[in-house]
């Protein structure tokens, strides 16, 4: 067992020895942000990742009791030419890109900016939206975003459809097919496993302590904290050093923010991309549209009681009139 | 109290949005109907997800309307039958919790991940028995909502 309160210690003297008041955020910050109804965001500082690995082999251990144990061989699935098994669990040590058995993975890439050639390595998770489709277009309640920021789907109900990793601008979550709620239902016809992806610790935060791969890493890359506290300190470091931002208004804002000494859309252009491999696209708000039409549904029921207070007039003055015939 | 017109949008309108629910459900690519030509629009999510906003909308204003009309004034000069009184029930639950669902997806507004899964379990059994319903009164012959005064049905 690793001594957590040990770990914290040497990150809170090493942020005292970085003489920055706002990157020190020993883990009971983190249980005291939710209570200040703030949601917890996280900063990645590219400048600092060496591509250890610590963080992704901290993920896969702390979390290894929530990965699937699913049991072969598989029901069919129909109809058979179009439903596909996804199935990982022979193939747990894949490391390089998202899995069901790999929440986290470093993305490498070398950008020339600024006359210099940068090798930036990027942790890659879920970015935990703060207005996440994944949670709000889930058919199932599935997905859901919890009041601390954190975007977490329930493995004991997910049925695997995985319309989450559809309307995830990066495609995050990953199938497990075999295992969940749909064996239980029609599993010839409904549902194909359960979907995984980063839960960001949650069951470590609710402790007061740290995500895994915060307390792994040896060179600081990433701080938690209340995401004003965050935003703020992103925007420092950027204006101090020409950095710039990933995370804060892309999808609507994240609580995930990347801070990079090269522009994203370099970065974008050379990361590898595909199937678990997300990029670094400019993201739109996925649900603005909805947000808009939200005011015509909060209408709806006003115009159609004036509506029918009109008719309702009408119609009784009309039956009266009848009655005195 | 409603005229054929009134009744046709109303039917159309709960075509649209079951149509449109159900698209919410990963199935139709995956039963092919989304490679039907012309109904490859059922598998974009948030297509579909915006059609459901719109007719919700309309149905919205249908309902509430309908529902001022009775209670001002229809009250006295209709009953529901029995069955009218089930499915209008059916459907104000329905439409309760999926304007509740509207409500949660809103950037300012986070209800805590159980209260979301009562609310969507809610909306999608309700709205089955619904489909049920229409199912039975398709079999075993219409019946209708109100017993009202000739001349004032539906
Ligand atoms: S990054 Fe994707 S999976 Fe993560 S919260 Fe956002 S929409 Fe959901
Ligand atoms: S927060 Fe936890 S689950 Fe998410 S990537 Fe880090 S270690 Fe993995
Ligand atoms: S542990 Fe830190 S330095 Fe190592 S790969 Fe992860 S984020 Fe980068």
């Amino acid at each position: 067992m690793r001594d957590k309160n040990g770990i914290s210690r040497r990150n809170f003297l090493k942020g005292l020895g970085a003489g920055s008041a706002a990157m020190l955020l020993p883990a009971r910050d983190v249980a005291a942000a939710p209570k200040s109804g703030e949601e917890l965001c996280t900063l990645l500082d590219l400048s600092k990742c060496i591509a250890c690995g610590e963080c992704v082999s901290a993920c896969r251990e702390v979390n290894e009791s929530k990965f699937p144990e699913p049991k072969k061989p598989y029901p069919e699935m129909y109809p058979t030419s179009r439903v596909k098994v996804e199935d990982w669990s022979e193939r747990r040590d894949v490391d390089d890109h998202l899995t069901p058995y790999n929440w986290l993975y470093i993305q490498s890439a070398e950008v020339d900016f600024g006359g210099q050639t940068h090798e930036i390595n990027i942790p890659r998770r879920c970015l935990h939206c703060r207005n996440a489709p994944c949670a709000n277009l889930c058919p199932w309640g599935a997905a859901g975003k919890q009041k601390n920021g954190i975007v977490r789907i329930n493995e004991d109900v997910c049925l695997g459809g995985a319309k989450c990793r559809t309307v995830c601008p990066w495609h995050i979550p990953q199938r497990q097919t075999g295992v969940g709620l749909y064996l239980r239902l029609m599993p010839g016809f409904a549902g194909n496993g359960v979907m995984y992806k980063c839960d960001r610790c949650y069951n470590l935060i609710n402790q007061g302590e740290l995500p895994a791969c915060i307390e792994a890493c040896p060179e600081d890359v990433q701080t938690i904290g209340p995401r004003s506290e965050i935003v703020a300190k992103a925007h420092e470091l950027a204006k101090k050093n020409n950095w710039f931002i990933y995370g804060e208004e892309e999808n609507g804002g994240t609580n995930t923010i990347y801070l990079s000494p090269v522009p994203f859309e370099l970065l974008n252009e050379v990361v590898d991309k595909g199937i678990g491999r997300p990029g670094f696209s400019a993201v739109e708000d996925s649900m603005a549209d909805e947000e808009k039409l939200a005011y015509a549904v909060g209408i709806a029921p006003f115009a159609g009681i004036a509506a029918g207070v009109i008719k309702a007039g009408k119609f009784l003055a009309s039956a009266g009139g009848r009655k005195n015939d | 109290m409603t005229n054929p017109l009134f009744t046709r949008i109303f039917k159309l309108n709960i075509f649209i949005m079951a149509l449109t629910g159900v698209a919410q459900m990963p199935i139709f690519k995956r039963y092919y109907i989304a490679d039907i030509p012309g109904l490859g629009w059922l598998n974009d999510f948030y297509l579909t997800n915006k059609i459901h906003y719109i007719f919700g909308t309309v149905l919205l204003f249908m309902t509430l309307y309908l529902l001022t009309v009775f209670a001002l004034g229809g009250k006295q000069y209709f009953k529901l039958t029995s069955s009218g009184m089930l499915r209008a029930v059916l459907y104000l639950i329905v439409i309760a919790t999926g304007a509740l669902r509207v409500v949660k997806n809103l950037h300012s507004v986070t209800f805590d991940p159980f209260t979301v899964m009562v609310i969507d379990w809610t909306h999608l059994g309700f709205a089955m028995l619904l489909g049920v319903a229409a199912m039975f009164a398709f079999f075993k012959g219409r019946k209708p909502y109100l017993e009202g005064l000739p001349g004032f049905r539906r």
